[in-house]
């Protein structure tokens, strides 16, 4: 009886109310602009003109999007399976192990197409092993996967901190990094990509993990949609009481879908590691995972909405850099209050205009109205 | 005639297309106990719900005490001195009896002075009406019969004059029943009018002055309980149907294909749902299972399908064992040829927000034959998706389209498509027609006979008891979670109905 | 050092670093009791705390700093009761979103108005919370162990640390001694019969929501009005969450919430205090894992494996009237 949204066209579904969304967190950003004292236009300009304006600030534009692409599957892939995954922080960072344990063991023996394959391995068995954890924790013991995972970022915190210190820290260093990989630790950068278009690629760090978040988000669309896994993730996702009455195990398909997640974010670990900075360092995640959920939100989990939206904050990460220079009051910070914004609308505030646009886009076709109707029954 | 404690006048409330309460007129007379009698999705809830301020009629004019009120919330229905005992209890279970008890009527902003005087109001009450109850025992705690309990004494604290019980004897032993029945005649007798809405006849005779009946979203009749029979009432209740008629021939029973002994099965909170329940099924018959909702038969089905784990007893599923006290596999009965529809085809049965295909795959979906490789041969499963809908002719044909957006009867000829074509030797249904289209019902009950004649053994439960006299080649009636007889297809709708509301149970057990 | 002498330190300290912790945790309480999971209190503190470096400097008055850290904090409550109870939103995602809003404004903010960096200025003595000092504390200072223990431990703190202090019996009493904690626990534990008994569930759970506001906000106030002198950038460092572990380490109760966050502060103290210094047997006990603690047993606990922590029933799922 309860049908509490009568339904929408397609378009309006995934086209106008995310937009309106989105269109809301902007605005309210801008207006954080203008209470800064600063111009909203003049600052779009400028994020837009730093993010594409050249080709090394759309090569720093690509390199934020690989990472958000990774982060953002992770935490698709776990709400297909109804869990929120907030861990993605924690799980990246904790991939990163494995990324540079290859890096260390082989980057003066073999050349980085044979260290990369190592490092995917090494990232997604780290981040995968992390996400277990709670996903067991949930699966086996009942404890509520959020507060887990909250708590396991801050735990991956204190153990990388540890590691760097007294583990990855080249003897006699002050700073809390690795040594800097030989060649075999350093992936290339794909400007052969950007000269086809013309572009050169300059500082920017747009490598080749670019072409593997792109994999990745082809493999979860086949996960997801093609595989007879996915299939009973997203029915236990959407019914475990479906689930449970096809057969499905709860708990495996839970430990499972978390250790996919996990082994995503993971992955994002190889793009700042061996395709920028070429050495681990102190909190190279830098919210990334946090992130992840924005752009999950907003691409709706579907990896054709999370490239997109991975690009669009890839966009707010480099053009935000391009703003803070040109217009010092705004610092890149801006970006952290446009992905919270994002959050709040197109997450929890999600259905905040959907009665309105519903009653525009039905008052406008009366025969969509009465289809609404009838299906509403 | 003594004065009327409450007179409804013309409720009407509909929910989208389902009209719920159609016309409702009711006297309830001052210190009685009145009864309000109907099968399951009668109205019977709706209409308390009205009268308790949960939900507000479309039309019509509650008239309490000789005054016409409006009762928009359920702090006006208190107000009004009326007070109810929900199906589901409302307690907070970590409280203890008083401060349940004390919710909502503290009469001060610090409790320690109201917790005084209720703890002595308490102490009244519990005298005057024989209600005992430790007032600092923790609900939880408490069996649900002084849970029960509790839920009166709140309303009693309230000063309620008139007393809504909603299915109150649900979840009791037969003893707490009685229990329960005592209270309400002390009630009756201090002058509290009752109102006990129910779907057994015999509480009805037992205990009430004057009964109403409901059926389908309408007040069909109004007797003095004395002046009237089960057999009337069971007849008012169930009505005058149009027949069905289904062609069937003869039932040719060979082999034992189910075989249920002794199956003990308790829900969440340990209640014993189905108790101590043996029958055998051969293949080439159906047998039907008629009771009233929540008798037992939701867990039974649940149980021989391995969705929910039993208590004690076994299941022969051709010859083999279930493991139905331990790990019963419902992937695992599937391939030993165990189909199940079941009740609850929204939840349980589909997943609405799937593609149809993919929900004529749902439980079979580790079949090689939608594989190609690792991944899942789409192509394969539309293919197979697009002759079920051909073959039940499901609308509209789009093996793409979301299930949600498929009417009722669609949805079911989906789950059943997905369940018959897998040629399975025992076939489980449960609700076949619940909320299916008159069209798609007699759709489905050709293919129910037809799984018959293919030689198959069909297990039928529904509430509906024309369908189980329709297609059923045995019957046998569920009450308080054991089956309390067996009849043949030709027995008559009043003897049904009896034993359907525990009236002759317990006399006989069908061996 | 004397072995007392450091003891009376490590308490001391503990007690400076608990009193953020207790007051955001028991502001989680209020919320978490009403049903109203709140994982934002992370941000809420942090942008009390902003508020009240902002306004204590401008107006010079900590008074007007810890008002305005109240009625920030209190106001990103309600967003969070809009989301979740108004618009029956995630509470979780709404709880994420707050926070991130919360982390960026502050800088922005901060920097568009004082350019310093993120920081708000330092505030002078009037715009701070001094510290209380007890009666007779500098008398008794030299009486041996009690002396200390008073003039050390007891007396010296900040009027907010002995409010934090005061909040555990004042949160208890008004949950179990009031009609409106009554209310409150009902709601969180089963809103139909709060409901059914005549209250409106969405202002009960509102008024929990606003509480958590106030708390929070005396929280935040307190790390840039007593324990610092003025805001800086990101200064909660995740004490949001330490605070929400302590909540769900102390099973949602407020008098294990003192000893939850007693505990958290105490390691917190003592990783501060102990930093690479070698123990007698067990040598050096790493930094990190004295700061992981608090989250490493918060899920052991979470897991069942030391007692069971159940949250409140209805807790995180939205109240729908219906049947």
């Amino acid at each position: 009886m309860s049908v509490p949204y009568a339904k929408l066209p397609g378009w309006a579904e995934y086209g106008l109310i995310p937009l309106v969304n989105l269109a809301v967190a902007f605005l309210i950003s801008g207006l954080v602009v203008l209470i800064v004292g600063e111009s909203p236009l003049e600052a779009a300009y400028h994020m837009v003109n730093g993010a594409f304006g050249r080709g090394e600030y759309i090569g720093f534009t690509l390199y934020y999007t690989t990472t958000f692409i990774f982060t953002g599957l992770a935490v698709a892939v776990a709400f297909h399976c109804g869990l929120f995954n907030i861990g993605g922080e924690g799980q990246a960072y904790i991939g990163g192990i494995g990324v540079v344990l290859a890096c260390l063991a082989f980057d003066r023996t073999l050349p980085w197409y044979l260290v990369f394959p190592i490092a995917i391995v090494g990232a997604a068995f780290f981040g995968a092993l992390w996400a277990m954890i709670p996903g067991w924790l949930q699966a086996k013991r009942g404890s509520h996967i959020v507060i887990t995972t909250i708590m396991f970022n801050f735990i991956a915190a204190s153990l990388m901190n540890y590691l760097l210190n007294r583990v990855f820290k080249p003897m006699g260093s002050m700073s809390l990094e690795t040594r800097t990989f030989d060649t075999g630790g350093q992936l290339p950068k794909l400007d052969w990509l950007m000269s086809i278009f013309g572009l050169s690629v300059g500082s920017a760090p747009f490598n080749i993990s670019f072409v593997l978040a792109l994999l990745a988000a082809f493999g979860v669309w086949v996960l997801i949609w093609r595989t007879r896994l996915g299939y009973e993730m997203r029915t236990m996702g959407h019914s475990p009481a479906a689930a449970r009455y096809a057969g499905i195990k709860e708990a495996k398909i839970i430990v499972i879908a978390m250790m996919i997640s996990g082994g995503l974010a993971g992955m994002m670990a190889l793009n700042p590691i061996m395709g920028e900075q070429f050495r681990m360092q102190l909190d190279f995640v830098q919210g990334a995972g946090f992130v992840g959920i924005a752009v999950a939100l907003m691409g709706r989990s579907h990896p054709a909405g999370i490239i997109p939206a991975a690009l669009l904050f890839g966009m707010l990460y480099q053009g935000g850099a391009e703003i803070s220079f040109e217009m010092p009051s705004i610092s890149r910070d801006m970006i952290v209050i446009i992905q919270g914004l994002v959050i709040l609308f197109a997450g929890a505030l999600e259905h905040m205009f959907r009665p309105a646009i519903t009653r525009v886009i039905l008052g406008l076709s009366p025969k969509t109205r009465d289809a609404a109707v009838t299906k509403g029954a | 005639m003594s004065e009327l404690a409450i007179e409804l006048k013309g409720i009407d409330k509909s929910f989208g297309l389902v009209h719920a309460n159609r016309n409702i007129n009711l006297k309830v007379r001052k210190g009685t106990i009145h009864g309000i009698i109907g099968e399951n999705g009668a109205g019977k809830s709706t209409l308390m719900s009205i009268l308790y301020g949960f939900y507000q009629a479309d039309y019509g004019d509650i008239i309490i005490d000789g005054k016409t009120i409006k009762i928009r919330d359920p702090n006006a229905a208190i107000a009004a001195g009326i007070g109810m005992v929900h199906q589901h209890f409302m307690l907070v279970e970590n409280f203890t009896v008083l401060e349940n008890i004390m919710l909502g009527a503290e009469e001060s902003q610090i409790l320690n002075a109201g917790i005084t005087k209720a703890r002595a109001e308490l102490k009244r009450l519990e005298k005057e009406y024989a209600l005992e109850v430790d007032p600092d025992a923790v609900i939880e705690e408490l069996p649900v019969g002084i849970q029960q309990r509790v839920e009166i004494l709140k309303a009693l604290y309230r000063k309620a004059d008139i007393l809504i019980l909603d299915e109150p004897t649900g979840v009791l032993t037969p003893a707490e029943a009685d229990h329960l029945f005592r209270i309400l005649r002390q009630l009756k007798d201090e002058g509290k009018t009752v109102l006990l809405i129910t779907h057994k006849l015999r509480e009805i005779m037992a205990i009430t002055d004057e009964v109403s009946v409901m059926r389908r979203g309408e007040m069909v009749a109004t007797r003095t309980t004395k002046d009237t029979s089960v057999e009337e009432l069971a007849e008012l209740m169930v009505g005058r149907r149009v027949l069905l008629r289904v062609e069937k021939g003869e039932a040719k029973p060979a082999d034992v294909k189910l075989s249920v002994k002794n199956l003990t099965v308790r829900d969440g909170r340990g209640v014993t749902m189905v108790d101590d329940v043996s029958f055998d099924i051969r293949a080439g018959e159906i047998v039907g299972i008629a009771g009233v909702a929540g008798n037992g038969q939701s867990e039974l089905l649940e149980a021989i399908s391995g969705i929910r784990r039993a208590k004690s007893g076994t299941v022969l599923l051709s010859g083999r064992e279930i493991d139905v006290t331990g790990n019963a596999d419902p992937a695992d009965l599937r391939r030993r040829g165990l189909a199940h529809v079941p009740e609850d085809r929204h939840h349980v049965g589909l997943v609405l927000k799937f593609e149809e295909s993919e929900n004529a795959i749902l439980g079979y979906h580790d079949d090689p034959k939608y594989r190609r490789g690792m991944l899942l041969d789409v192509d394969a499963i539309r293919a197979d998706a697009e002759a079920k809908i051909a073959a039940y002719d499901i609308r509209p044909p789009n093996p793409r389209l979301k299930t949600a957006n498929f009417s009722g009867g669609n949805q079911q000829k989906i789950v059943l498509a997905r369940e018959m074509e897998r040629n399975p030797d025992v076939l489980i249904i449960g609700q076949p027609t619940r909320g299916v289209d008159v069209g798609a019902i007699e759709f489905i009950h050709k293919r129910i006979i037809e799984m018959r004649d293919q030689g198959k053994a069909v297990l039928l439960v529904s509430v509906e008891l024309d369908e189980i006299r329709a297609l059923s080649d045995r019957i046998l009636v569920m009450f308080a979670g054991r089956v309390v007889g067996e009849r043949t297809p030709d027995a008559t709708e009043g003897e049904l109905g009896l034993l359907m509301a525990g009236v002759e149970g317990r006399k006989e057990a069908a061996e | 050092m004397d072995v007392f002498q450091v003891f009376i330190e490590l308490a001391q300290s503990t007690v400076r670093l608990s009193t953020p912790l207790i007051l955001a945790a028991l502001a989680g309480l209020f919320t978490e009791r009403a049903g109203i999971f709140d994982i934002g209190l992370e941000g809420k503190m942090l942008g009390a705390a902003f508020a009240a470096g902002c306004v204590a400097y401008i107006s010079q008055s900590v008074y007007m700093g810890l008002l305005a850290a109240v009625l920030v904090s209190v106001l990103l409550s309600l967003v969070h009761g809009y989301a979740s109870i108004t618009q029956r939103g995630s509470q979780i995602v709404s709880g994420v979103a707050i926070n991130f809003v919360v982390a960026g404004s502050t800088v922005i903010l901060g920097e568009a108005w004082f350019r310093q960096g993120g920081r708000t200025p330092a505030l002078s003595a009037d715009g701070r919370f001094g510290t209380v000092t007890l009666p007779f504390a500098d008398a008794v200072r030299d009486v041996p162990i009690l002396g200390p223990l008073y003039s050390g431990l007891l007396s010296g703190h900040s009027p907010l640390t002995y409010l934090a202090f005061l909040m555990v019996p004042v949160s208890w009493w008004i949950l179990y001694r009031t009609r409106f904690g009554l209310r409150l626990r009902a709601v969180g534990e089963n809103p139909g019969a709060v409901d059914t008994a005549g209250i409106s569930v969405i202002w009960l759970r509102y008024r929990g929501v606003i509480c958590c506001g106030i708390l929070c906000g005396i929280a935040g106030a307190y790390l840039s009005l007593a324990a610092g002198a003025g805001f800086t950038k990101g200064m909660t460092a995740g004490k949001g969450y330490i605070a929400l572990a302590a909540l769900i380490f102390a099973k949602w109760r407020p008098k294990n919430i003192l000893f939850a966050c007693l505990l958290f502060g105490f390691l917190d103290a003592f990783a501060i205090r102990y930093q690479g210094y070698a123990f007698p047997l067990i040598g050096k006990v790493p930094v990190q894992l004295m700061q992981a603690l608090p989250y490493i047993l918060t899920v052991i606990l979470l897991a069942g494996f030391i007692g069971k922590a159940i949250p409140p029933k209805a807790g995180g799922v939205p109240y729908v009237k219906e049947r």
